[in-house]
């Protein structure tokens, strides 16, 4: 009879306790295809680590953000893994609202390829594991360019890219000849608009913080994208960002598109893209020089230091990002899928070189780009290659992204346009106090 | 005919609405009032500051400003003209006794029913993409060149979207109004010789008009917050073409981070609609009075 | 109500009609019919009416991301739970305005509709912060109290204009025929209440259902409702039409069908003010 109780108060007390045992990680992602890969794959996470359940909120890029930045600056604590980038990180990590990472031995700290090692880094930490890391090149489509009788040189510019884009657009047959960012933000159109600047020998700010766009620089750029789109570019391109653009390369309608190197994989994948077959590569084009005309960025996991579960959420974060996760990418979705500019050891493996005729390129790309302060021509006061790693940047730069998609839609000139960047980055900077 | 019995009773029964709701206003609202007198960036951490007006004029002479509010009285004023007109239309249209009139019904009511977010991102991207949207479709089969709606009247586009998704509504409205119309009104002013028109003029519309006063004010106050549609389509763009009010508050506070000027832009959104429900109130508030 | 008018007229009429509510249905229709679709079939030129190859794998992939049923659940209960709440404390204050008006009760009135003319982006951030310190983050009540609060006046306001509908007579009657306070309630004024109260309801439900503002940023994982959901599939990843619709789809489908079961009702307890 005391056997019998014993063990139904143990196997109440087992059952009490039970669910307890399981620990629930909230993780912000951004629905990229690569993450929704990884929220594919994570079973493989729960049987290497049972008792760990995993609750996904997957949302597109800028809605996460500002749910993940107010719940960091307000200690609320709701996530214990974001998805952020190389631009929060620094800024975060000097705050303290992200614990330094400490992956193990195992993990290979030292595989990580330094430009985005260092990008996730402060103070000589890692704060956040890279997820896959981009830089920008140029795709073409060879078909569409042999029948043009054009040649894509090893360091194509901007004035060959007009020249090309003028031959290949056929607007009846639905083909255009350059598909670029139009759609306003500092992700979408500033990503891409800053590198041309970059290449044009421009830059944000100079020493003084005092933005530039009344420049010679900003005006060559502006109004070279703006003649580019206007003849050679797809209808409603002020509303197209990655995503959009995408869909049109894949569906065949453009002859070239300068974007991330991510997108690489996507349009070589015979099961999503209808142009597999005759996709080029070549670097991001140079105007008066070539520093920086490419761009630089990380998705990466860390841990907000208001997480109540750092330790589980270390472990998440080192599978995701382990190159046992390549592995099991390459098992289930062939190489070519796996998420790329991560390792030193993913570009050594010549399984991934012969699936990915990409791969060299971008690994070239993600190593010319410098955010550092001496990386563009002239000497700038910010860290980042598309992006000024400051607070104050992301609206600043919606705000001009804003500016140039009205340019693109023709509701405002680009003299028009230049001239209320300059005044809406000055009066925020100011406000910001960088301006004395 | 109430006595002091029921006065005193009447006041209790009242009480929990107003005092939660008074609380409700009272505090976030005093909290953002408080916000809006100091320097207060989510991603600036450090003592917090007081700045007197500083962020109220900072918010006032955005240079997007008074676009902001022209867009948010278009908007408003675009879709009650819109839905209204159309109301009213619809409601004669299904007032008549047409063959399966309940399903016609069904169909006319269902935008009411899409979660915002869900309509405007059904109308961008099957409806209006100047690539693959019906609206470009059918264009192109005409031989005419697709139009970027977003690019070109990006306006009217969000004002077309928000006033498809309350035109049920005040189809509802009218139409239920409509429905209450005695009969032997109409009849007999037939009977006396009166034109249709006229009978739509000076009896079907007077009785209309309480109904009408009722879906202003209920659409007013949503319209002037409209904000899930434009964030979806536009995010407030091109330029500043579709931002209003709300958005420019948005702006402040999740795209800068700035909660000390959107708290001040937060502020100045509340007066601005005290004003428009002053105003509204002068106008047709007469109405309410049955 | 039957009017005789000319067969001819009738026939012209309901072809109008059926036009305009197809017109009016038709983005509905179109994205119901794109879900079933494949993602390449979803943006051929021309496009495939009705047929082409049918298939649920849209709707697969949509499940399989994301936890469908846990988002109806939080829908159904924020939507139920704050429009039952507001009707329990609406009820009473509705009540006092129409039969025991004070000096200041219209005042109070457009008060209470005054406080829904706040852009809710102004007080994200001291709600956030309350709602941070009382541990009401990303819970179910924290939202069902939030969504009770922004409907509370909508609820009073409707339910006063219904209740003045009642005529006092019939109320002045009753007492004089001396029924107390509570059997005036139950057994007069509920009964014609009934449809008025009604259809506040099905409304409010609509209402807090397709709030969108408060509910995404409140929420995270575990009390995120639908419009969370369909917000996962905003941007576009890609070829995704298929999927947005199929996401659509599920998304306004339960709101859609009680709607249209209920429409009747709505209509009814509008029509309230026609029964003389």
């Amino acid at each position: 009879m005391r056997r019998t109780l014993a063990a139904l108060v143990g196997t109440a007390a087992l059952a009490i306790a039970g669910p307890s045992l399981a620990d629930t990680l909230t993780i912000a992602t951004v629905n990229n295809g690569d993450m929704i890969r990884m929220q594919r794959l994570a079973d493989d996470f729960r049987q290497k680590n049972p008792g760990i359940d995993l609750n996904w909120v997957t949302l597109e890029e800028n809605v996460l953000r500002e749910k993940v930045t107010t719940d960091i600056a307000t200690k609320a604590g709701q996530y214990d893994v974001l998805t952020i980038g190389t631009y929060e990180v620094p800024i975060w990590a000097k705050q303290g609202w992200l614990v330094p990472l400490d992956l193990g031995a195992a993990y290979d700290v030292n595989d990580l390829l330094p430009p985005i090692r260092s990008g996730l880094s402060y103070d000589g930490k890692l704060y956040a594991a890279p997820f896959y890391g981009e830089s920008s090149m140029l795709m073409y489509r060879k078909d569409l360019f042999a029948k043009a009788g054009l040649t894509m040189p090893e360091k194509p510019t901007w004035d060959f890219i007009k020249e090309a884009a003028d031959k290949i657009t056929d607007k009846q047959a639905g083909i255009y000849g350059i598909c670029l960012r139009g759609k306003a933000g500092w992700g979408e159109n500033m990503a891409f608009l800053t590198t041309m600047a970059n290449s044009y020998g421009g830059r944000w700010f100079n020493e003084k913080w005092e933005p530039e766009f009344n420049g010679p620089e900003w005006k060559t750029t502006l109004n070279t994208y703006l003649e580019l789109m206007k003849k050679d570019g797809p209808p409603g391109a002020s509303s197209n960002g990655f995503n959009e653009n995408l869909a049109l390369f894949q569906g065949g309608k453009c002859g070239m598109w300068i974007d991330a190197t991510v997108a690489a994989s996507f349009v070589s994948d015979p099961k999503q893209s209808k142009v597999a077959n005759d996709v080029g590569f070549a670097p991001a084009p140079c105007g008066t020089t070539c520093k920086n005309a490419n761009w630089l960025w990380a998705w990466a996991l860390a841990i907000p230091s208001s997480s109540k579960k750092t330790a589980e959420a270390e472990k998440f974060v080192a599978w995701a990002t382990s190159k046992e996760y390549l592995q099991l990418v390459a098992a289930k979705d062939g190489w070519v899928n796996v998420p790329p500019g991560t390792r030193k050891s993913l570009y050594d493996n010549p399984d991934y070189l012969k699936a990915a005729p990409f791969a060299r390129m971008t690994l070239q790309a993600i190593d010319s780009a410098d955010p550092g302060l001496d990386g563009n021509s002239k000497p700038k006061p910010y860290i980042g290659v598309q992006f000024a790693a400051i607070p104050e940047f992301q609206g600043i730069a919606t705000a001009v992204g804003q500016q140039f998609s009205a340019a693109l839609t023709g509701q405002t000139s680009a003299t028009q346009a230049l001239q209320n960047a300059q005044l809406l980055t000055e009066r925020e900077m100011r406000r910001a106090g960088y301006i004395k | 005919m109430a006595t002091l019995h029921t006065r005193s009773l009447a006041r209790l029964m009242m009480a929990p609405s107003v005092a939660l709701l008074f609380l409700w206003m009272a505090v976030p609202l005093g909290m953002t009032l408080y916000f809006s007198f100091i320097r207060y960036n989510l991603l600036i951490p450090g003592p917090k500051s007081f700045v007197g007006f500083a962020n109220y004029y900072y918010f006032l002479t955005d240079p997007a400003f008074a676009s902001a509010l022209v867009n948010t009285l278009i908007i408003v004023g675009g879709t009650l003209l819109i839905t209204i007109v159309g109301g009213i239309l619809l409601a004669l249209l299904l007032d008549q006794p047409v063959f399966g009139q309940g399903i016609v019904r069904l169909l006319v009511i269902s935008p009411f029913f899409v979660l915002p977010t869900v309509a405007a991102l059904v109308w961008k991207n099957m409806m209006m993409n100047p690539v693959y949207g019906v609206f470009a479709q059918i264009a192109a089969s005409l031989g005419l060149a697709p139009l970027d709606w977003f690019a070109s009247a990006p306006l009217f586009s969000i004002t077309l979207i928000v006033a498809w998704q309350w035109l049920p509504f005040a189809t509802l409205i009218l139409l239920t109004a409509l429905q209450s119309l005695s009969e032997e009104q109409k009849e007999a002013a037939e009977m006396d010789g009166a034109r249709r028109f006229s009978i739509f003029f000076y009896i079907i519309l007077p009785h209309l008009a309480r109904a009408i006063t009722v879906v202003i004010l209920i659409e007013t106050i949503f319209l002037l917050t409209v904000f899930a549609e434009i964030l979806v389509t536009t995010n407030g763009g091109p330029g500043v073409a579709t931002t209003n009010i709300a958005f420019l508050v948005y702006a402040q506070a999740l795209l800068q981070f700035d909660v000390g000027g959107a708290s001040a832009g937060g502020i100045i959104a509340v007066i601005l609609a005290n004003i428009v429900a002053v105003f509204l109130m002068r106008m047709i508030g007469r109405n309410l009075e049955a | 109500m039957a009017r005789a008018i000319p067969a001819r007229r009738r026939w012209l009429l309901s072809i109008l009609a059926w036009a305009v509510g197809l017109m009016i249905f038709f983005p509905i229709l179109w994205t119901v019919l794109t879900s079933f679709k494949t993602e390449g079939e979803a943006i051929a030129v021309p496009p495939h009416i009705l047929f082409f190859h049918w298939t649920l794998e849209n709707y697969a992939e949509v499940q399989q991301r994301s936890n469908y049923i846990e988002h109806v659940t939080n829908s159904v209960v924020i939507a139920l739970g704050s429009t039952l709440l507001a009707l329990l404390i609406g009820v009473p204050a509705a009540w006092a305005a129409a039969f025991a008006p004070a000096r200041r009760t219209k005042d109070l009135l457009m008060w209470m509709l005054s406080t829904k003319m706040m852009p809710p982006v102004g007080v994200l951030v001291p709600i956030y912060l309350l709602f941070r310190d009382w541990g009401l983050l990303d819970t179910l009540t924290g939202l069902t109290a939030l969504m009770m609060l922004v409907n509370l006046p909508i609820v009073v306001w409707m339910l006063y204009t219904y209740f003045k509908e009642i005529p006092a007579d019939i109320l002045e009657a009753a007492r004089m025929d001396g029924a107390r306070l509570f059997n005036e309630i139950v057994h007069v004024l509920a009964p014609m209440a009934v449809p008025g109260i009604a259809s506040t309801m099905l409304l409010n439900i609509i209402l807090a259902w397709n709030e969108a503002f408060w509910t995404l940023n409140l929420t995270a994982a575990k009390a995120a409702p639908l419009s969370a959901f369909i917000a996962s599939y905003s941007s576009p990843e890609g070829l995704f039409w298929a999927k947005l619709s199929a996401a659509s789809t599920m998304a306004i489908a339960p709101i859609l069908i009680l709607g249209w079961f209920s429409q009747r009702q709505l209509v009814r307890g509008l029509t309230f003010g026609a029964v003389k």
